[in-house]
């Protein structure tokens, strides 16, 4: 992947959501807490972690939908805020998690997809056409199709939708933002199947933003786990799959249901996420972690390299 | 004698288009201290299964045939005054989303003693000492603070939690559970569940667990129902099943699962099994996998498959 150029980096960026009550004091949801990663071209990086986290802010952050409150992205090194809408949507387009809520039933699969060009106004009715076509060729939407409406297909074909309209505009990157877990397992794989097809044959990258870690381990070529708007570490998928160093992702690997390896349930304690609005002072993770020192619920760990990755925990960064 | 036996349930659903054949031939039984796991897509009738096992149906939905057996007793026959005697104290039920299942307007106290009065005529400072050791009993941390809280103050892991108390307040001998943890994240569902074994273990009861995610069947059940369609394409014993599935349905459903592929090939792709399950008003007779499979033979489609026994499991297959 070095060879590739990188296509998005991403600096320290912060988000932080005012919230106003009566009679309280404001505060802020911090919501992402500094992140640092890059994405080459044609690679996949995942962006794994629970609800809460950060992902799907992460990702609205990166199309403009919310302001960077702190540190900056750029794609093709280009400051993300000093691009207008439509260059962003040449660059880079979103799949969302449920296809038959963020289709408008109203609509018709051609408009569906024509949608984003129809929006930039930049192409002739015939060019349209040609285009839309291509798109849903390519994701195997039949052309019958074109004429249906949402509520006429399955859940694997609305979701053939939703990626064909994100692709209509050619970008280089896709945000996934759990693209397959609102699918059967069934159909999970033709869509699967889909992405990596789009991948090979378009150069594309995505960030591919999931819970199911059988999904990343599958699609993935990087992971970054996210906890608390913080990357607890991020390393190549064989790294953290095969010797996940933060105890975060150790949890998170122990706790995934398997269906042909012998169970592996971590030891059932309560734990839960801390909340957001007011982040513990040391590591976020330090409430529910079982290797927990006095250093943890002090100082929040940095994010450094180690084994070919780079981790935020003390427990690791003592140990080497 | 097992607890409950389930014999040819069929289950109709009168819709605007005429009536729809959701359940045929449903049969399956479960022991005592035994965890059943009923598997399927979205629309296999896991869902209407669970349902009909309390008479919990919709007013559309119509039993036409069979026998749901609990101690040899049969639910359907059953008067209403004796079957809310049975519903919460014999056999206690929890739901998907724990948040919309709680009663927004009481507290965690309030609704756990709902049920103590009405089955243990318990109340006051009797009924007070019983939520607690309850609250205990499923884990949640300080259950004195709880007591007074309300659903929207509760994680979704805590009210899940609170729906098992919820649940075991009367000792019950069949516990329910139609996608418990669904809705939860993957740390948190680990936790349920092993709550769960827990709680099957210590208390002697028998669980149904449905679900989608063959991961928590896998590793939480004794046997398993894999349904397709409204009907049971195979049952046995859960190990068994998932090393050596004999219908040709559970064969690629497992194969197309992303969590078997070790293959880290750019090219690799998922074994996916073609075409989308059939809608439910649009029967075919013979077998309802016939349009999917690929070992279909003439005979498939002909007459109505009929359960066959192959190496000690049950199997809806002509050819297995």
């Amino acid at each position: 992947m070095d060879i590739n150029p990188q296509i998005l980096k991403v600096e320290n960026l912060k988000k932080f959501y005012p919230i106003k009550k009566a009679f309280e004091k404001p505060a802020l949801v911090q919501a992402l807490r500094g992140l640092s990663f890059t994405l080459s071209k044609g690679e996949t990086l995942a962006i794994v972690g629970e609800s809460g986290c950060g992902k799907s802010t992460l990702a609205k952050v990166l199309l403009q939908l919310e302001e960077i409150t702190e540190g900056r992205a750029e794609i093709f090194d280009r400051d993300l805020t000093s691009l207008n809408r439509q260059e962003l949507s040449n660059f880079v387009q979103m799949v969302f998690q449920d296809p038959s809520s963020s289709l408008n039933r109203r609509k018709k699969v051609f408009d569906l997809i024509a949608e984003p060009l129809v929006i930039q106004k930049s192409c002739s009715n015939e060019d349209l056409r040609k285009r839309v076509l291509a798109a849903a060729q390519s994701c195997g939407v039949p052309v019958e199709f074109l004429e249906r409406y949402p509520h006429m297909m399955s859940g694997g074909q609305r979701q053939r939708v939703g990626i064909a309209r994100a692709l209509v505009t050619e970008p280089q990157i896709l945000i996934l933002d759990e693209p397959v877990s609102a699918l059967d397992v069934s159909v999970q794989a033709q869509v699967l199947n889909l992405l990596l097809d789009l991948r090979r044959d378009r150069k594309l990258s995505y960030l591919f933003i999931s819970h199911d870690l059988s999904v990343v381990q599958l699609i993935a070529h990087r992971v970054a786990v996210l906890y608390l708007g913080k990357i607890v570490e991020i390393g190549s998928k064989q790294d953290i799959f095969e010797n996940p160093m933060h105890p975060y992702t150790q949890l998170l690997l122990q706790s995934a249901p398997k269906v042909f390896s012998p169970s592996t349930t971590p030891a059932s304690q309560f734990s839960e996420l801390p909340s957001p609005l007011n982040p513990p002072p040391g590591c976020g993770f330090a409430g529910r972690c079982p290797f927990v020192m006095d250093i943890c619920r002090r100082l929040d760990p940095e994010l450094k390299e180690q084994n070919r990755r780079r981790v935020a925990c003390h427990l690791v960064e003592k140990s080497i | 004698m097992p607890i409950l036996n389930v014999e040819n349930l069929q289950v109709e659903f009168a819709t605007k288009k005429g009536s729809v054949e959701v359940l045929r031939d449903v049969s399956f039984q479960i022991e005592k201290g035994e965890a059943l796991g009923i598997v399927g897509e979205s629309g296999s009738g896991k869902s209407v299964t669970s349902l009909s096992l309390l008479r919990l149906l919709p007013d559309t939905a119509k039993v036409l045939s069979g026998r749901i057996e609990f101690h040899g007793q049969n639910i359907l026959d059953m008067s209403e005054k004796k079957l809310e005697h049975l519903r919460g104290s014999k056999i206690a039920m929890i739901f998907q989303d724990p948040m919309s299942s709680l009663n927004p307007c009481y507290n965690v106290e309030q609704q756990i003693a709902e049920a103590l009065k009405i089955h243990e005529n318990l109340t006051g400072r009797g009924a007070r000492d019983r939520i607690l050791e309850l609250l205990n009993l499923v884990g949640i941390p300080d259950p004195q603070a709880r007591l007074k809280n309300f659903p929207h103050e509760l994680s979704g892991g805590m009210s899940q939690r609170v729906m098992i108390a919820m649940a075991m307040a009367c000792r019950p001998e069949l516990l329910i559970a139609d996608e418990p943890t669904t809705a939860l994240d993957v740390t948190i569902q680990s936790q349920i569940l092993s709550l769960l074994q827990k709680l099957r273990k210590e208390q002697g009861m028998s669980l149904i667990l449905v679900s989608h995610d063959l991961g928590v069947i896998a590793q939480n059940t004794d046997h398993i129902c894999v349904m397709y369609a409204g009907e049971v394409v195979e049952t046995g014993p859960s190990g068994q099943i998932l090393q050596d599935p004999q219908h040709p349905y559970t064969k690629a459903l497992l194969r197309s699962l992303p969590a078997l592929q070790k293959n880290n090939s750019e090219d690799f792709r998922l074994p996916q099994i073609p075409g989308q399950v059939l809608s439910l008003s649009q029967r075919v007779s013979g077998c309802q996998f016939q349009d999917r499979c690929s070992q279909v033979q003439d005979n498939c489609r002909q007459s109505k498959i009929s359960i066959q026994n192959r190496k000690g499991r049950d199997v809806r297959c002509l050819w297995t």
